[in-house]
């Protein structure tokens, strides 16, 4: 067993975990955090995505004792964000989900590409997006509800470069 | 999805973590990000005994311009290269290598050694590398060595680290001039591994050129007549293609038709994509 002391959500859990316990299973079944989903648990369909240290991370590729001293935001973590209401509101707006499966990791996704795309357009999100996975809405709703999402998010005063995916 | 029982470490030096992935009697591994490690073990195509986490070791991070060109961790990760925050002297080139790896979630966390380490046939880093003739240094128990890129991966999912050996980073010099370069990707979907990876380089107006394609066989080959064809001043398409086969003849076996088409083609659109600059 490995000792792990993660800030989970702004609070401070401590655990012994199995070392071959991923993320995922730690948020799931150990914490009782079940907005975080998993689907094919081996990195392709991104419904666990979860943030790490600020960063958008798949839990199912990263083991409990890994996210040792680290932070970890899950969707319930995010419940008071005001850039994940205004998505929320999009994504009903938009009727951006189905069944809901890969709702929360889209979620988390579409907070993640906001923060680091301006305004994005139809095809950005589009690339951004191309790690999650769903099988009922074909995309479009997804996509309409963070590009409008976008648009209504207050202007940062200096945004990061979209890095080298502009570059075609 | 499930890996078997393991034994996990995190050491505190370099050192420390090279006598643990040498411990005798178990098999080990390093593991740095984890994005094809942590797949591979839950698919039990991976079996080990004690897995060595080398993702905080400070050694493995440094990133610095060097007077010759670029120092690279081997713990430097994808998004680190796509966002910039690594010294680029290649014109732009590694930042849009990096940016077309995987997902973004991926892109976090998966580091350049790793992907080296592992040499998959079709992952970006290595045809890069070679193509931008990078050096690989390398701890280990033996001490220190510096190899090629190109010399250090010698067949699919096989290079020359022994046990105990652990990647220290990279070693990429900068072009002699201003440096021109193409790269295309065929992946059935963005994200995917490729079906073929061109990368073409050249420095300044009239330099050689380089030309590395992966994906194709084991691990990525330099396709010098290729090279050689498009340094020659008004080569037309033809004249490519042909040399192109000749590379694909000479550099790799068993490519069915379509398989010759596909890379020709992404070979032809790298190379396009370096004109225009």
């Amino acid at each position: 067993m490995t000792a792990i002391t993660v800030e989970l959500n702004g609070v401070k859990v401590v655990d012994d975990v199995e070392p071959r316990l991923s993320l995922a299973d730690f948020l799931r079944d150990r914490c009782g955090l079940t907005a975080t989903h998993l689907g094919c648990e081996h990195g392709a369909c991104g419904a666990c995505t979860v943030m790490v240290d600020g960063l958008a991370t798949r839990s199912c590729l990263t083991l409990a004792a890994m996210a040792d001293g680290r932070s970890v935001s899950t969707l319930e973590g995010l419940r008071g964000d005001p850039l994940m209401a205004l998505l929320r509101r999009h994504f009903h707006e938009s009727h951006a989900l189905q069944c809901g499966f890969c709702t929360p990791g889209m979620l988390i996704a579409a907070r993640d590409i906001l923060q680091r795309h301006t305004r994005p357009d139809d095809k950005t999100v589009r690339h951004e997006l191309s790690g999650q996975i769903c099988r009922c809405t074909g995309y479009a709703n997804i996509v309409k509800a963070i590009v409008a999402a976008g648009q209504k998010m207050p202007q940062e005063p200096s945004p990061p470069p979209p890095a080298a995916t502009s570059q075609s | 999805m499930k890996p078997a029982p393991f034994e996990y470490i995190r050491p505190k030096s370099v050192a420390e973590a090279s006598v643990a992935l040498g411990r005798r009697g178990a098999t080990t591994a390093a593991i740095a990000g984890g994005q094809s490690l942590i797949p591979m073990l839950g698919l039990r195509v991976a079996l080990i005994d004690l897995l060595v986490d080398i993702s905080r070791l400070d050694d493995l991070k440094a990133v610095t311009e060097t007077p010759d060109g670029v120092w690279l961790g081997s713990l430097t990760t994808h998004s680190q290269i796509e966002d910039g925050k690594t010294p680029d002297v290649f014109g732009g080139l590694m930042r849009r290598v990096a940016g077309q790896i995987s997902y973004r979630a991926v892109r976090n966390h998966g580091t350049i050694g790793g992907s080296v380490a592992l040499a998959d046939p079709a992952a970006d880093w290595p045809c890069c590398l070679i193509a931008l003739d990078a050096t690989v240094r390398v701890v280990g128990r033996s001490g220190v060595s510096v190899q090629r890129v190109a010399d250090f991966i010698h067949d699919s999912y096989a290079t020359t680290l022994t046990t105990g050996d652990i990647i220290m980073g990279f070693d990429i010099p900068a072009p002699k001039a201003a440096l021109r370069w193409g790269f295309a990707k065929v992946a059935r979907k963005s994200g995917a591994f490729a079906h073929s990876i061109a990368v073409v380089t050249a420095a300044g107006k009239d330099g050689p050129a380089t030309v590395v394609l992966g994906a194709a066989g084991p691990r990525p080959r330099p396709m010098a007549a290729t090279a050689n064809q498009l340094a020659v001043p008004a080569t037309t398409e033809e004249q490519l293609r042909a040399a192109i086969a000749t590379d694909l003849d000479a550099n790799f076996e068993g490519l069915d038709a379509y398989q010759k088409r596909m890379h020709t083609a992404n070979i032809l659109r790298a190379a396009r994509d370096m004109r225009t600059q």
